[in-house]
């Protein structure tokens, strides 16, 4: 499991896959923002933690497809199936890859970001601490996502329409968590823990799930 | 060790491609599966190696290695499919090294492996650099890098010129002499005696 955890780290840190490739997106995203809104501060810090949800968000879909496809199209993927780890501790495995290839960079560059936003300290910190607990979410749900459509030869857009509903929970929880932080008399800590709880619940099932879809899928 | 089907089908889809088929396999034995193309044999091997749900009948192991005795089938299997199951970006030793991790079992270690393919000297060269034959034969090394007893190849001599095809052969004595077992799905013939013939009608 390690070595399938070293292996997907340094086959995406070496393609130029997606390390540099997630940051520049999600730049480009959280860039646009004030562009499309107008130079009002005000406004821009309001919607900050939105934005940086948001971005990380469609920078969690980048390199999703290729999670199982890559595997599956050169014979890698049947490989796995026979192995004597659990597919579902091996799917835990590729979906944390993900994560520390884009999770954890979007969650690392969110200060730097925020100052395009011009957000208080307050708010970007609390974006960080958010982003920090709730990404892992969004790597795991995509991880039975992109098991779902690793036989289908153009599976990126229908992934993206899979996976996008399910992660609503995880956005709505995290941008509550960091409104609420700015805003007085909201508590910020039970949407915060919420979203927590959320990635520890799909950290539990989406590798099951995923392992189970790729056991009936007929490669 | 005894892989015995009985009576077994297997489905693709709505098609049933392999129906009522049985058949015995001990260890150091080869079973070669013939017939023409779309007969069922990449099929036939990959319903072994449980890629596909059986539709009917029965696959087990009957009298099991006892250093083996509790392993599902699947875990005792390589299967070698027309895909080679390497990283192009990677190098050979840093793919065979990860195969080695993962299928547990180490059996000969990654310089040796290359040795009995013919290509010790290019354990430092990425997979997607090599020739199609050099590849298939990593993928041959990936067998010996850790043991199992039942290889399932699916046309295992593709892109193979006339002396790898026989280095080959001398590979798949040896792990029958080991007590190994070998389906293979092949046109061609594998340079091996004492091989059951098992031919699939489409």
């Amino acid at each position: 499991m390690i070595a399938l955890l070293k292996r997907d780290l340094s086959l995406s840190l070496g393609q130029g896959g997606n390390g540099a490739t997630v940051l520049l997106f999600y730049l480009a995203v959280v860039v646009a923002m004030p562009f499309a809104i107008g130079p009002d501060k005000q406004l821009l810090s309001t919607v900050g933690g939105a934005t940086l949800w948001i971005g990380a968000l469609l920078a969690s879909l980048l390199g999703l497809d290729r999670m199982f496809r890559d595997d599956a199209e050169d014979g890698s993927l049947d490989q796995m199936l026979l192995a004597p780890v659990p597919l579902a501790a091996q799917v835990f495995a590729k979906a944390l890859a993900h994560w520390l290839t884009t999770g954890l960079p979007v969650t690392l560059a969110a200060p730097v970001f925020a100052l395009f936003l011009s957000m208080e300290t307050d708010a970007w910190l609390a974006s960080m601490a958010t982003l920090a607990v709730g990404t892992p979410a969004l790597s795991f749900i995509g991880a039975a996502g992109a098991a779902l459509t690793v036989t289908l030869a153009r599976g990126g857009l229908l992934l993206a329409v899979l996976v996008l509903p399910l992660c609503l929970p995880v956005l709505i929880f995290g941008v509550g968590a960091v409104r609420a932080a700015v805003t007085e008399p909201d508590p910020f800590l039970p949407p915060f823990l919420l979203v927590a709880a959320l990635s520890l619940f799909f950290a539990a099932i989406g590798p099951l799930a995923a392992a189970y879809t790729l056991r009936q899928t007929e490669l | 060790m005894q892989i015995s089907a009985h009576d077994i089908a297997v489905a693709r889809g709505e098609d049933t491609i392999i129906d009522d088929l049985s058949f015995v396999v001990s260890t150091g034995e080869a079973l070669v599966v013939t017939g023409e193309n779309g007969a069922g044999k990449s099929t036939l091997l990959r319903a072994i190696a449980g890629f596909l749900p059986l539709q009917s009948g029965t696959l087990q192991i009957t009298d099991p290695d006892p250093d083996f005795a509790d392993t599902p089938l699947r875990e005792l299997c390589h299967h070698l499919g027309p895909d080679n199951a390497m990283k192009p970006a990677q190098t050979v030793e840093q793919n065979l090294t990860f195969w080695q991790n993962f299928c547990g079992n180490p059996h000969l270690d990654i310089i040796e492996a290359l040795e009995f393919v013919g290509l010790d000297g290019l354990q430092d060269v990425p997979f997607g650099h090599l020739s199609t034959g050099q590849r298939r034969r990593i993928a041959i090394a990936r067998l010996l890098v850790s043991f199992r007893p039942v290889w399932l190849l699916d046309e295992p001599t593709s892109g193979l010129d006339a002396q790898s095809q026989g280095q080959f052969a001398a590979l798949m004595r040896v792990h029958l002499e080991d007590d190994g077992i070998i389906i293979a799905a092949t046109h061609m013939p594998l340079g091996l005696d004492n091989t059951t013939e098992l031919k699939l009608t489409p």
